[in-house]
């Protein structure tokens, strides 16, 4: 237990630092429009997505029917469904803790489990769980902070969530060196830029991944699966 | 406050972002060999998806109004070169938050 947290953590440190300090800025926003830690902790528990929990706030505060929130939540976290197909494989295996490691596949935990491989002398099923879980105590501890003492934090956070978008730069970097074939890096960049281009920030995701996923199938002959496959 | 409200609005939005984690393991995971074509996909989407979440923490920045985005460029260029050179991912990640917290709050 004691090895598992200490061979994971260093990992997790950056999620750490985006997720409190997201999970504050969520908290206190919740508290604003007058609902409590208790809803905070709730909504981190079941609902564990970022976006789709800021967008709750909007909503609450504007009392939207609920057919509204599902089909907003439906297009937020849509791209959720292209994430389980990397894991299909590496959760085969992990028991009863497969409920639950899907359940916490967030953007970060995804990112974090398929851009490094398990420790030496960890088992992957403790490595994914381990993730997992500390990605979402972080989480729910900073939604609660927030919004409980959010408005007390005695010195200026301002720009700490950068941690998150440097977390990814360096994710690229990871999977830019342990891929031999840079074609599915490169495509994933063009054309999410070409989509944020044409359709906008509130709305490129979904065609981003649904042209990747075409585009690299397309693709599927003339790519190098053994070079895929290198890690 | 409208409790009932928001349990609703709770149970709706954890729902639809469950059945989306878990449709993919419903629809192709039963034990089998998988498709050729999912388990190709599972395995080039993550480098594609890495680029694409790189953007998506950036599609805010406004290259040409006000600060042209350059904070956030600066900082994920040095995350990368630091990255690139040292592959130690808390050092990366520290030089360039910290350095992003600076111009920010400096106000440059």
């Amino acid at each position: 237990m004691k090895r598992i947290i200490k061979q994971v953590f260093p990992q997790t440190i950056p999620v750490m630092a985006g997720y409190l300090s997201l999970g504050i800025a969520f908290g206190l926003l919740l508290q604003s429009i007058g609902y409590g830690p208790i809803w905070a902790f709730l909504m981190s528990l079941f609902i564990y997505a970022g976006s789709a929990q800021f967008l709750a706030v909007e909503l609450l505060a504007s009392g939207a029917t609920l057919i509204h929130v599902a089909l907003l939540t439906f297009l937020l976290n849509f791209r959720h469904l292209f994430y389980g197909l990397s894991m299909i494989e590496k959760y085969r295996g992990t028991g009863i803790r497969k409920i639950y490691l899907i359940f916490g596949l967030t953007d970060e935990t995804y990112a974090l489990l398929t851009g490094y491989k398990t420790p030496e002398g960890l088992s992957d099923k403790s490595y994914y769980f381990a993730v997992t879980l500390m990605n979402q105590l972080y989480w729910i501890s900073g939604c609660v902070i927030g919004s409980v003492a959010g408005s007390i934090i005695p010195f200026d956070t301002a720009g700490i969530d950068f941690a998150m978008t440097a977390l990814f730069a360096v994710l690229v970097v990871e999977q830019w060196k342990t891929h031999k074939n840079h074609i599915p890096a490169i495509s994933g960049f063009v054309i999410t830029v070409a989509a944020l281009y044409i359709f906008g920030a509130d709305s490129f995701l979904i065609p981003a991944l649904i042209v990747m996923s075409v585009v690299l199938l397309c693709m599927k002959d003339a790519l190098n699966t053994e070079e895929i496959n290198e890690r | 406050m409208n409790d009932k409200y928001i349990i609703m609005v709770i149970a709706v939005m954890a729902i639809v972002t469950i059945l989306l984690r878990f449709l993919p393991f419903i629809i192709f995971d039963h034990g089998e060999q998988l498709p050729k074509w999912i388990s190709y996909l599972g395995k080039v989407l993550p480098p594609a998806i890495m680029s694409m979440l790189l953007v998506y923490c950036l599609r805010n920045i406004n290259l040409l109004e006000g600060n042209h985005g350059f904070p956030e460029l600066i900082c994920v260029a040095v995350a990368i070169l630091i990255h690139s050179w040292k592959r130690n991912t808390l050092l990366s990640i520290g030089v360039s938050t910290l350095l992003y917290m600076i111009i920010i709050q400096s106000g440059i």
